[in-house]
C-alpha cells in the first residue's frame, strides 16, 4: 500500500489527486448514501429538531432556541431516564463479561464432551428477536401461573409470587438479568476467540513446569487476553445501550416510569404520548443530543483511556 | 484448523491433574454445563411446548410435553393474528437490506481497507465517532426522512433505513480484513491486465468470503430482531408490521391467548435459529476474527 502512496508526486494538485483516486471515490458512493442518510445526516438534524417546538406536522415548526434544553434540565423524568441508562449499562456489562468469560473458560477446551452443543444452546437466546423474548418472559415471570413463581414456591424458596416485572424496585434488575442471559453467547464467542489467540506451546510449557490448570488460567491465560477485554467491552457498551427493544416490549418504562430508560423516554415524547397529549418530536431530539453528547464524550475518554494504557504496555511504540 | 488441533492439545494439559483423572473431571463438567444449559434455554422450549397446548393446558402448568398436542394456536395466529402477511414483510425487510449492506460495506471497507486516497482518514473518523450513535438518537430524524421521501409508512423505507443498523461494523470489518490481504494479489492481478474492478470482484471478494458470511448474518439478525423503526414506521398503517412488532401487538390485544403467542413466537424464531444453525460454523469464526482486528 505504500508503494501506491509515493507512485503520486508529493506536490501533485489536487484536483489531479482526486481525478486519480476517482475510481475509489466511486466504490464509496453506495456506503456513503446509507451512511449519510441513515446515520450522519440524522445525528445532524437531530440537533436542529432539538431547537424546535414541533409536534411532527411541519406547519407547526417554531425555533426555540435553547429552550427544550432548558426544560429538560428541569425535567425529573429525563434525569431519571438518564441515570437508569446509566446504570444499566454498568452493571449489566460487567456481568455480562464475567458470566461469558467463564462460560468461554469451560467451553474452551476441545475434548469437554459434547461443547460445541453447549456452545449453539447458550446462543440460542441471541438468535431469538428481543420482542419475543420480551412475551416469553412476561409470561415466564408472570406473578398469576407464570413457570418461575410456580417453581419457586413449589421448592419452598419464597412463600408468596415475586412479582419481576411489577415492583418498581426490582423491575430494572429483572430486566438487567434477561439482558445478560439473552447476550451472553456473543460475549462468550468473543472470549473464545481471544482464548484462541494463546499459543499451545505455553501450555506445553507451563505443564512441564508442573503449572497447575487453574494457575494456568488465571496467571497466564487471563493476562494474555485482557487487551481483549477493552474491545469486548466497548462493544458490549454499544449494546447494553440498544435496550429500547427489551424494555418497551416487556414493560412499556412502567411500573410507573422505574425502567424508563433514555430511548423509552425519547420513544414516549416523540411517538407514544400518555394520555393523548401532543407528541413533542423537539422536546424529545433535544433529550436524544443530551445522551448522545454525553455518550459521545464518554466514548472519547475511553478511546483516550485505551491509548493511554497501550502506549505504557509498549513502550518502544506499535 | 492446525490452530484448533494445537489448542485442544494444549488444552487437554491444563485438564491433566493427579487427583481426579481427567476424563473424570471432564464427565464432570459435562454434567454440570448440561444443568446450566437446561435451565439457559428452559424458557424457549417451554415456549415451543406451550405453542403445542391449549390455554387451558397452559394454565393448568402440566409437564413440558403436551398430553394432547394441538395445532390450533398455530392457525390462530397464522391467520386472524395477520402472522402470514409479517413474515413475508419481515422476509422482504431482511433480504433487501442484507443485499444492499453487504454489497455497499465490501466496496467501501475495500477502498477504505486497500487504497489511499485523500480523505480516507477523514471518513474513518466519521465511521468510528458514529459508532456508538444509539439508535433512540437518530430515530426521528430517520423517521422524518423517510417521510420527506415518501416512504414514512411504506416496508421500503422499513428496509433501507435499517440498512443504517449496524453499517458502521461492518465497514471497519471488511476493512480490516482486506488490509490484511498480501500486496502480492492486486500486484499480479495488475501485471495481467485486470482492471480495478475485476479485481476486486474476482479476486478480493471472493476472497474475504468469512466476512461476507458474517456481515450476512448479523444484519440478518438486526433486520430480525429490529424493533423501534418497524414500530414506529408501522404505528399508522398495520399491514406492514414486521414479525417483532405484530407479535408485540398480537400480545397487546389479546393478553390472556398465551396459545396463540407462543405459536407467534415459535414462527418467528424457527428462520433465523435454523440460518443460524445452518451458518454458526462461518458465523463464530467471523465474528472471532472481528475481536481479534
Amino acid at each position: 500500500m505504500a508503494s501506491s502512496i509515493s507512485t503520486v508526486p508529493h506536490r501533485a494538485g489536487l484536483g489531479h489527486r482526486l481525478w486519480q483516486s476517482r475510481i475509489d471515490y466511486l466504490f464509496l458512493v453506495p456506503g456513503m448514501v446509507i451512511f449519510g442518510l441513515f446515520i450522519l445526516y440524522p445525528l445532524f438534524a437531530s440537533q436542529w429538531f432539538s431547537l424546535l417546538n414541533w409536534s411532527g406536522f411541519d406547519a407547526n415548526q417554531a425555533f426555540v432556541g435553547f429552550a427544550n434544553y432548558a426544560e429538560l434540565l428541569q425535567d425529573k423524568y429525563f434525569w431519571d431516564a438518564f441515570a437508569r441508562s446509566f446504570i444499566f449499562t454498568l452493571s449489566t456489562v460487567p456481568a455480562q463479561m464475567a458470566v461469558s468469560l467463564v462460560f468461554a473458560i469451560i467451553l474452551n477446551n476441545k475434548l469437554l464432551r459434547m461443547s460445541a452443543l453447549f456452545r449453539t444452546l447458550i446462543f440460542l437466546p441471541v438468535v431469538t428477536p428481543v420482542a419475543i423474548i420480551g412475551i416469553v418472559m412476561t409470561i415466564m415471570l408472570s406473578p398469576f401461573n407464570g413457570p418461575v413463581n410456580i417453581g419457586l414456591l413449589d421448592a419452598g424458596l419464597i412463600n408468596r409470587a415475586i412479582d419481576f416485572l411489577g415492583d418498581p424496585n426490582l423491575v430494572l434488575w429483572t430486566l438487567a438479568g434477561i439482558f445478560v442471559w439473552k447476550w451472553v453467547g456473543v460475549t462468550m464467542v468473543y472470549w473464545l476467540a481471544a482464548l484462541q489467540t494463546v499459543p499451545a506451546e505455553l501450555y506445553e510449557a507451563a505443564k512441564l513446569d508442573g503449572v497447575k490448570g487453574w494457575q494456568v488460567t488465571f496467571f497466564i491465560v487471563l493476562p494474555m487476553i485482557t487487551p481483549f477485554a477493552i474491545v469486548i467491552a466497548l462493544i458490549s457498551a454499544i449494546g447494553a445501550l440498544n435496550v429500547f427493544p427489551l424494555i418497551q416490549s416487556m414493560t412499556q418504562g412502567g411500573p410507573y416510569f422505574a425502567s424508563e430508560v433514555m430511548e423509552v423516554y425519547i420513544f414516549r415524547n416523540a411517538f407514544a404520548t400518555l394520555n393523548g397529549a401532543v407528541p413533542r418530536l423537539g422536546y424529545a431530539s433535544a433529550a436524544g443530543v443530551f445522551f448522545g453528547l454525553a455518550i459521545m464524550v464518554l466514548t472519547i475518554l475511553q478511546i483516550f483511556a485505551v491509548r493511554y494504557l497501550r502506549s505504557r504496555e509498549k513502550p518502544n511504540g506499535a | 484448523m492446525a490452530l484448533e488441533a494445537a489448542s485442544s492439545a494444549a488444552s487437554e494439559y491444563v485438564i491433566r491433574q493427579p487427583l481426579i483423572t481427567p476424563r473424570v473431571r471432564r464427565w464432570i463438567v459435562s454434567a454440570l454445563l448440561a444443568a446450566v444449559c437446561c435451565i439457559w434455554i428452559y424458557p424457549l422450549v417451554w415456549m415451543v411446548s406451550a405453542s403445542f397446548k391449549t390455554n387451558a393446558a397452559i394454565f393448568a402448568s402440566e409437564g413440558l410435553i403436551p398430553s394432547q398436542p394441538v395445532f390450533d394456536n398455530y392457525l390462530r395466529a397464522w391467520n386472524e393474528a395477520n402472522i402470514g402477511a409479517y413474515f413475508f414483510n419481515t422476509l422482504f425487510v431482511t433480504v433487501g437490506s442484507v443485499l444492499l449492506v453487504t454489497i455497499a460495506t465490501a466496496m467501501m471497507g475495500y477502498v477504505l481497507g486497500r487504497r489511499k486516497f485523500l480523505g480516507r482518514g477523514f471518513i474513518f473518523g466519521l465511521l468510528v465517532f458514529t459508532m456508538f450513535v444509539p439508535q433512540g438518537y437518530t430515530i426521528i430524524p430517520v423517521f422524518e426522512l423517510l417521510s420527506m421521501l415518501g416512504l414514512g409508512q411504506s416496508l421500503w423505507g422499513v428496509m433501507l433505513a435499517t440498512t443504517g443498523g449496524s453499517f458502521v461494523i461492518f465497514v471497519l470489518l471488511f476493512a480490516g480484513y482486506f488490509s490484511q490481504m498480501p500486496d502480492e494479489l492486486e500486484e499480479a492481478a495488475k501485471m495481467d491486465g485486470v482492471g480495478f474492478v475485476r479485481t476486486f470482484w474476482y479476486v478480493m471478494l471472493p476472497l474475504s468470503k468469512p466476512i461476507i458470511v458474517t456481515v450476512i448474518v448479523m444484519q440478518t439478525l438486526y433486520a430480525w430482531n429490529d424493533f423501534l423503526l418497524p414500530l414506529v414506521v408501522t404505528l399508522a398503517n398495520p399491514a406492514i408490521r414486521t414479525l417483532s412488532v405484530g407479535v408485540y401487538a398480537f400480545k397487546g390485544e389479546n393478553f390472556v391467548d398465551w396459545g396463540g403467542m407462543t405459536a407467534a413466537s415459535t414462527i418467528t424464531i424457527v428462520p433465523v435459529v435454523v440460518l443460524f444453525l445452518f451458518l454458526q460454523r462461518y458465523f463464530i469464526d467471523g465474528l472471532a476474527g472481528a475481536v481479534k482486528g
